[in-house]
């Protein structure tokens, strides 16, 4: 049962990993900064979770403090994101040739 | 066996934290350059709990606690700045 445990713990933790290198690249690849938002902070959340639960899995005994850094990260990190979006926006970044819609500009009349 | 997972991880983790720092200082305008900051405190985060991990010490918790408690009021003190400047 430990092994099994061993086992989902180091699956869990190189797949958190991975999900983390994914938002790191796409923050160096994507074109412009609301597509870096988009890559850069839901990607690095899931990293986040899954390797705090590969870690609960590997010593269940620290499981409410990770429970709790889990819990914050999951409620502060679509904040942060969500206003950095908006201070970009509201001073007047550029979007990229290829996007089409801008639904804040639509509908309170604010100038990219 | 999990000493070989845990290594596999560290080291991606290392190379998603180059990624981060290459926009965080290539990065056009001061914008980017948060997104890239607010990224490279989550990934710490993680760092920050292998780190825990590997040495076996529970205390360093509390300072990944601390450290996204702190990463995300600057986040937020920096994107109201942005939004009153310019």
């Amino acid at each position: 049962m430990s092994m099994f445990f061993d086992l989902l713990g180091g699956l869990l933790l190189v797949c958190g990993a991975a999900f983390l290198l994914f938002g790191g690249l796409g923050l160096v690849r994507m074109p412009d900064l609301f597509n870096r938002i988009q890559a850069g902070t839901k990607a690095t959340t899931l990293g986040t979770l899954l390797t705090l639960a590969g870690v609960v899995c590997l010593r269940p005994e620290w499981g409410f403090k990770l429970l709790l850094i889990g819990l914050f990260i999951l409620f502060t990190n679509p904040i942060s994101s969500q206003v950095l979006a908006r201070a970009a926006h509201r001073s007047g970044t550029k979007m990229s040739d290829k996007t089409c819609v801008d639904k804040l500009e639509e509908d309170f009349g604010e100038k990219p | 066996m999990a000493e070989v997972f845990i290594y596999i991880a560290a080291a991606i983790v290392g190379v998603a934290l180059l990624l981060a720092l290459y926009r965080f200082v290539k990065g056009p305008s001061d914008a980017d350059r948060v997104v890239a900051f607010d990224v490279l405190t989550i990934i710490s985060i993680s760092a920050i709990v292998l780190a825990a991990f590997v040495e076996g010490r529970g205390i360093y918790l509390d300072v990944a606690l601390v450290y996204a408690l702190l990463s995300f009021l600057g986040v937020i003190a920096v994107a109201r700045y942005l939004e009153r400047g310019f």
